[in-house]
């Protein structure tokens, strides 16, 4: 009934076969983490379809290393001014690490600093991203590497 | 029922710059986490937030389930008028948390 494997492929070929099945068969069922591609089609949606440029004046404060991804605290700030016409309009936050990669969607009015503090879940070390939408409609990103030690999605 | 909890400082000068720190303890049953019993705890999160100062919005938020429990979030706004803060929460049962504040701007 089976085919048995060629001379070629050595006994040690095949135990790496199998155990790569094995691993996809675990990971298969349920994505654990969204894709590039998902974030990148949600900040789309967000951005309401600017293409957000890579910009330093975004600023994702973070720790470096977050021992509990569960609570992990972030400030995103953006050095730009805060008057009617001229203003931060929404800073999203999008973890693309995370099953389901949307944090928070902050909306701001022409007072105050565009700055923001909260806390979120995440699953596994990552980069976090934050996009900025301007009052004329251009969309500025910034990004950020953080290493999570548990991971925190309640699994 | 959770309590929202807000700080700030209630008398300013015009023109300056105010931090305003709020909270509110919830669980944010983030939808992906399974009880002992192997079974899906249902989503239930606080989703928004809204803050107005005398009916004009300054600052709301739409938050997801990767939110962290008892979810906290810190903003800033410029003193211009004394009046109300309103503070405003809501859940995804369509509970509405809300809490009000005086500032007395000189």
């Amino acid at each position: 009934m089976s085919t048995s494997p060629s001379a070629s492929i050595g006994r040690r070929t095949v135990v790496l076969g199998l155990s790569a099945g094995a691993c996809a068969l675990v990971l298969a069922p349920k994505a654990a983490e969204a894709t590039r591609a998902e974030a990148d089609e949600l900040i789309a949606k967000l951005a309401g379809g600017a293409k957000p440029q890579m910009d330093a004046r975004v600023k994702i404060k973070l720790p470096e290393i977050a021992e509990n991804g569960n609570t992990v605290p972030f400030t995103v700030s953006v050095d730009h001014p805060m008057v009617a016409g001229n203003s931060v309009t929404a800073i999203h936050v999008v973890a693309e690490g995370n099953p389901a990669p949307q944090v928070a969607s902050f909306h701001f009015t022409p007072t105050g600093k565009a700055e923001v503090y909260a806390r979120m879940r995440l699953a596994k070390t990552q980069e976090v991203r934050a996009i900025a939408v301007l009052s004329d409609g251009t969309a500025l990103e910034g990004r950020k590497e953080v290493k999570v030690t548990v991971g925190g999605c309640g699994g | 029922m959770p309590t929202p909890k807000v700080k700030f400082n209630e008398t300013a000068a015009k023109g300056d710059i105010l931090e305003v720190k709020t909270m509110i303890d919830h669980d944010m049953e983030s939808g992906q986490r399974k009880d002992a019993a192997g079974k899906v705890v249902p989503r239930k999160i606080i989703n928004a937030f809204a803050c107005t100062l005398n009916g004009k919005m300054l600052f709301s938020a739409e938050l997801a389930p990767a939110i962290s429990a008892n979810p906290a979030l810190n903003f800033f706004f410029t003193a211009t008028e004394s009046g109300t803060l309103e503070f405003k929460w809501t859940d995804d049962d369509g509970s509405v948390y809300g809490l009000s504040r005086p500032l007395t701007v000189t």
